[in-house]
């Protein structure tokens, strides 16, 4: 496993921070040369896992949230999403579809779509230290048509 | 994130334009329902032409608009929808719920 190269960013848990988080995702993944589609599902599993930090880690005050993307041997965009909030209980059952307990105004299916549009997901938590949520997605490298 | 709504015939039709994200969508949300309220529609369509992106925020958003239609005795149609909100829909299952008119081809 060779990391060619990184970012590390650093921002508050406000909404406003969401199209910014992903955009900044879509732009380190441009120099994999993603087709549309591939960007547009990193840009959603991005949105749906800041989202979840500012709505259920930190569902009352405004804390760190930090965003690591990684290039792993020239294919792979890893993005790890973690925050210092509150931890999940029961990681297995939030990742349930439908499964939320952010009220009507969340759908319970964002770990299913983080799921559905990565090639892998992996989620850390603990009531004290927070949640860690690891993405991983092979961008597939296409023949040059010349 | 822009909304906009036309009125004809008993059909309300939103129009939504930009990102829709947990950070508009309770904006979103108040504004439809104002307009639902305003026009007591028979049908609504929410037309997706120009949304460019969309996550589980905005099925949310679709759902709470659903009930309220719905409890109103009314139908409720998606039309239009870009690759990115297509792909967030059909993960979602809600064609189960709400028919979606999609032109399954990049539309801007």
């Amino acid at each position: 496993m060779k990391v060619t190269n990184y970012i590390k960013l650093e921002f508050p848990s406000c909404s406003s921070n969401e199209s910014f988080a992903r955009a900044a995702a879509a732009g380190f993944a441009a120099q994999l040369d993603p087709t549309l589609e591939e960007l547009g599902d990193i840009k959603t599993a991005v949105s749906e896992a800041v989202t979840n930090c500012i709505v259920h880690a930190y569902p009352d005050s405004i804390g760190k949230i930090t965003m690591r993307l990684r290039i792993i041997d020239g294919e792979k965009l890893e993005i790890t999403i973690k925050d210092r909030g509150r931890g999940i209980e029961d990681v297995q059952q939030a990742m349930l579809p439908m499964y939320t307990t952010g009220g009507e105004e969340r759908s319970g299916m964002g770990f299913t779509i983080m799921e559905s549009f990565m090639d892998k997901l992996k989620v850390k938590s603990s009531g004290s230290k927070g949640t860690s949520v690891t993405m991983l997605r092979t961008i597939k490298q296409r023949k040059s048509p010349l | 994130m822009k909304i906009s709504t036309e009125y004809l015939d008993g059909r309300l039709t939103v129009y939504l334009a930009g990102e829709l994200d947990h950070h508009g969508a309770r904006k979103t949300v108040e504004s439809i329902s104002e307009a639902i309220d305003a026009k007591l529609p028979r049908d609504l369509t929410l037309d997706m032409s120009h949304l460019g992106f969309m996550d589980s925020s905005g099925i949310a958003v679709i759902v709470r608009t659903y009930r309220k239609i719905r409890e109103a005795g009314g139908r409720m149609y998606i039309e239009n929808p870009q690759p990115q909100p297509l792909k967030v829909l059909d993960a979602s299952g809600i064609d189960r719920m709400i028919p979606i008119a999609a032109k399954r081809e990049v539309t801007t």
